[in-house]
């Protein structure tokens, strides 16, 4: 039965705290009990940073509250990470009611709101628990702490005599002897700066964290009532449209917009580089835009998505040597097979299902922006600086975002919109058609890894020689015991020569590292094969690292593997990544169509260690997310240009995951009481390209050196 | 410009305006209703799946004109006096979502199906849902979803 009440209305505890509709909001807090957030001793490095030049607006006091206790006993979470699908919602607000001992139904959640939010550098890496987890549990056991001396004031007992119970401190033995925590802060300002380190509840003794709680974002998703950016209708707002070039590189020659400015109802809107056409219905919009003649000058680019590779390796910088040990020369002599080969993976594109979007309005000098957008606060300081205004004249709200896996950390919709809004004195709305979204995406980037590597006679590997090109260097270390060993890294997201790639490239869930596993395990795999060993066996016999033994263990045991050197003929693959703070260890199952190069996957196992595990659902939900995403950028999905141009720009030509391609999909979490919780949303992603790659060789005996695996390259491999 | 007169959610509805215009956008600019997504606007996502009589259609390739007459029920309209569909209340048990931005259409694709026949194996439902995309990789949910509201409706709830 339907656990919500006739009218539908969203529970206390469900759903976001939409603060543009509470202009009271700070006004709320002027009472109750506030706990501020002090930056350094608890933020650690690179997690949270300063606040840059405050956030403006709001009294002083308000900034960096990160907890609320109101007089009704509420607690409100101030976040400012965003909901993206991943679950914070829901799994931040079990810390905070863990650590004050409250239902969970009395805590309320905001976030990604950059008016009432402590400043936070975006929602990615996997982060949202792992780092702002524990200072989110700081913040609540501060107020616990205020609170029960409070109480044991005002009951005039001493504080060891009282716990609390549900919101409620009682008194250990005269239980007659309680107040509420609302009882206590009503009618006062209390401020508490987070300067020491509360003692946290041991992990051991929770009782909500850890527990599965049911998403509150579950209501207003299953009935069309949660807002995404683009669904936020400002009076007057106008939709806009852009005018775009046809390529990257291609340069804007002549402008004619007297067709499109005929039409009823449109505005053409100029600001400076910036031209759009303004109408209050979309698809009017969309047709007018189609009236607009732009001719461009023709891209200089002249690379294509096969002649990408060559170029990469040609252009890359001479990059950094992050590992090295041992004597190269001396372990190539001790080898007795030496193994090289080369793997090639494509630009894939993050195609979240909602296009990059956001509303822009003007009131009183001061800018409000809601957007999807996976940074809030530095799209603040962007939506500042374009449009000359100090911070405090900017504000961006974060509705639910529709889904950004890397791809909303970049949002130039934002700026846009705030741009046209202020040109055109109305509110309006920018939502990317899809070719925009595939145009200006900021891919995961294509790379080119080169491998070379020896076994001795003791199938023992005894030298390991990477460059990668293109990837990065997250995830590029082997994770083996290899005693001479080089691994070069050779561009990756920042100090790329200008022209390395013909578009944006971007952070893509565990940015660069799907690229590196999917090299370093193939190559694992290719010296198993040849050592005539198992592929689990082989990685044992080369494996020092006690915690990925014990996760590979444990996943030789829950998929049923039994050892059998490769090509067996099963079609079982098995790789391994470490990403994010987390072990992680897939195993696979194909079957390859010999006649089409068809690769249906019918069984996939993922195994983890991610630490502590705040909310279980949520940590299964995100690794069944990443390994059905992991299936398109290794099976279909790979972006096609040519001279600048992007061939593929939309759904038709660009495959993502299908339901008739996802198989069984068993997760494991292991327990690990004494590690802190470690990242979920981005580990189990990471082995996709090599578990079955891996398994494609188990079962046909042809390896496939470039991602993704379609049916052509298949067929080309076995040809081959 | 022409007026068309539908039933939508269950209302009775008029709207005027150009008839070759997208549904779509006439049911989220003009009349509101922002729970039908737009993905792709060439129909090959489902984000804006909603159903016409009782079938699923793509909103963004439909002309509101086209609807004269007709029924139109959206996400919107899913839930009646009151209560969730087995469908909603499938997707919550088993969390069928991340971001939530696929969720209207695939349960209005799945909707469409079990409203022609509610005893519709949950197979075919998903292979009406083939074609809706789901970049979270909800997927595995949505099937334990679809199956667990197929039983509910092949067993009489609604
Ligand atoms: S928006 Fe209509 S199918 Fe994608
Ligand atoms: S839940 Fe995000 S696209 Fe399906």
């Amino acid at each position: 039965m339907s656990p919500f009440n006739n009218d539908l209305e969203v529970p206390d505890g469900w759903g976001f705290v939409q603060t543009i509709d509470r202009r009271d909001f700070l006004k709320l807090t002027t009472t109750g009990l506030l706990v501020m957030f002090f930056v350094e001793p608890l933020m650690g490095r690179g997690s949270l940073e300063l606040p840059q030049g405050g956030r403006g607006g709001g009294t002083p006091a308000d900034l960096n509250a990160f907890l609320h206790i109101g007089a009704d006993g509420r607690v409100t979470c101030l976040v400012g990470k965003v909901e993206l699908g991943q679950g914070a919602m829901t799994s931040l607000p079990q810390l905070a009611a863990e650590e004050l001992d409250v239902p969970l139904s009395a805590v309320d959640i905001v976030m990604g709101d950059t008016d009432v939010c402590p400043f936070d550098s975006g929602t990615f890496g996997s982060l949202s628990i792992r780092q702002f987890g524990p200072v989110l549990r700081r913040a609540a056991a501060e107020a616990k702490g205020v609170l029960l001396e409070m109480a044991a004031e005002k009951l005039q007992v001493p504080v060891t005599d009282l716990a609390v119970e549900a919101g409620t401190v009682v008194h250990k033995t005269d239980r007659a002897k309680r107040v509420t925590y609302g009882q206590l802060t009503e009618g006062k300002r209390i401020e508490r700066r987070l300067e020491g380190r509360p003692a946290l509840e041991p992990v051991s003794a929770f009782t909500i964290a850890g527990k599965t709680a049911p998403r509150r974002d579950a209501l207003e998703k299953v009935t069309g009532k949660a807002k995404y950016a683009g669904d936020i209708v400002p009076t007057g707002a106008l939709h806009a449209r852009i005018v775009r070039p046809p390529a990257h590189g291609a340069v804007l020659a002549t402008l004619d917009t007297s067709a499109a400015e005929k039409v009823p109802g449109v505005r053409v809107v100029r600001d400076r580089d910036l031209v759009a056409v303004l109408h209050a219905h979309r698809d009017e919009a969309d047709k007018a835009l189609g009236l607009v003649k732009a001719t461009y000058t023709p891209s200089a680019s002249t690379l294509t998505d096969a002649t990408i590779f060559d170029h990469l390796v040609k252009t890359a910088p001479a990059g950094d040597t992050p590992f090295r040990g041992g004597d190269l020369a001396a372990g190539e002599k001790l080898a007795t097979s030496v193994f090289s080969e080369t793997y090639r993976k494509g630009y894939v594109a993050h195609a979240a299902m909602e296009t990059h979007s956001a509303v822009a309005a003007v009131e009183n000098g001061k800018v409000t922006v809601w957007a999807g957008t996976q940074t809030p606060f530095p799209l603040k300081s962007q939506v500042a600086a374009a449009l000359g205004l100090t911070a405090d004249k900017v504000r961006v709200i974060t509705p639910y975002v529709g889904g950004g896996f890397g791809g909303k950390s970049a949002s130039q919709q934002g700026v846009e919109a705030a741009r046209l809004a202020m040109a055109a004195g109305v509110p309006v709305r920018v939502v990317w058609s899809r070719e925009e979204e595939f145009y200006f995406d900021t891919f995961d980037p294509a790379a080119v890894h080169t491998i070379r590597s020896g076994i001795d006679a003791a199938k023992k590997i005894v030298f390991w020689d990477l460059v990668a090109v293109g990837s990065g260097s997250r995830g590029v270390e082997h994770i083996y015991d290899i005693p001479n060993h080089r691994t070069v890294v050779r561009g990756g997201w920042n100090g790329n020569p200008a022209g390395m790639h013909p578009f944006g490239i971007g952070p893509w869930r565990a940015p660069g590292a799907n690229a590196n596993a999917w090299a370093r395990e193939s190559q694992i795999d290719v010296m198993a094969a040849k050592a005539g060993m198992d592929p689990v066996e082989f990685r044992l016999h080369n494996l020092a690292d006690a915690r990925m033994r014990r996760v590979l263990e444990a996943a030789v045991k829950a998929f049923g593997w039994t050892p059998k050197p490769g090509p067996s003929g099963r079609g079982l693959g098995v790789a391994c990544g470490i990403d994010a703070g987390t072990y992680a260890v897939n195993m696979a199952q194909v079957h390859v169509n010999k006649a089409t190069g068809h690769i249906q996957v019918v069984r996939l196992l993922s195994v983890q260690d991610m630490g502590v595990v705040v909310n279980p659902e949520g940590a299964a939900q995100q690794t069944e997310g990443c390994l059905t995403m992991g299936l398109g950028y290794s099976l279909a999905e790979e972006v096609h240009f040519k001279n600048g141009e992007l061939i593929d720009s939309n759904f038709d030509t660009y495959q993502l995951p299908r339901f008739s391609w996802v198989p069984k999909i068993e997760t494991v979490l292991l327990e690990s009481p004494n590690l802190a919780a470690q990242g979920a949303g981005e580990p189990a992603i990471v082995p996709m390209g090599a578990v079955l790659a891996n398994a494609v060789f188990d079962a046909i005996g042809v390896r496939v050196h470039q991602l993704p695996m379609t049916p052509a390259r298949v067929l080309a491999a076995m040809k081959a | 410009m022409k007026t068309v007169s539908f039933t939508l959610n269950g209302k009775p509805t008029r709207v005027t305006t150009d008839e070759n215009r997208l549904l779509l956008w006439v049911l989220r600019d003009d009349l509101g209703l922002t729970g039908t997504k737009f993905g792709c606007g060439q129909a090959s996502c489902g984000s804006c799946t909603v159903v016409i009589n009782s079938d699923a259609v793509r909103a963004c390739a439909t002309a509101v004109g086209d609807v004269e007459g007709k029924t139109v029920t959206t996400i919107e309209g899913v839930a009646t006096d009151g209560r969730l569909h087995p469908l909603q209340d499938a997707f919550i048990k088993h969390a069928a979502f991340q971001c939530g931005f696929c969720t209207s259409g695939m349960i209005m694709g799945a909707y469409a199906k079990l409203l022609k026949d509610p005893k519709t194996p949950p197979a075919e439902v998903l292979k009406e849902l083939e074609d809706h995309l789901c970049r979270c990789g909800a997927h595995v949910r949505i099937v334990d979803a679809v199956t667990t509201a197929a039983a509910a409706m092949k067993g009489g709830a609604r």
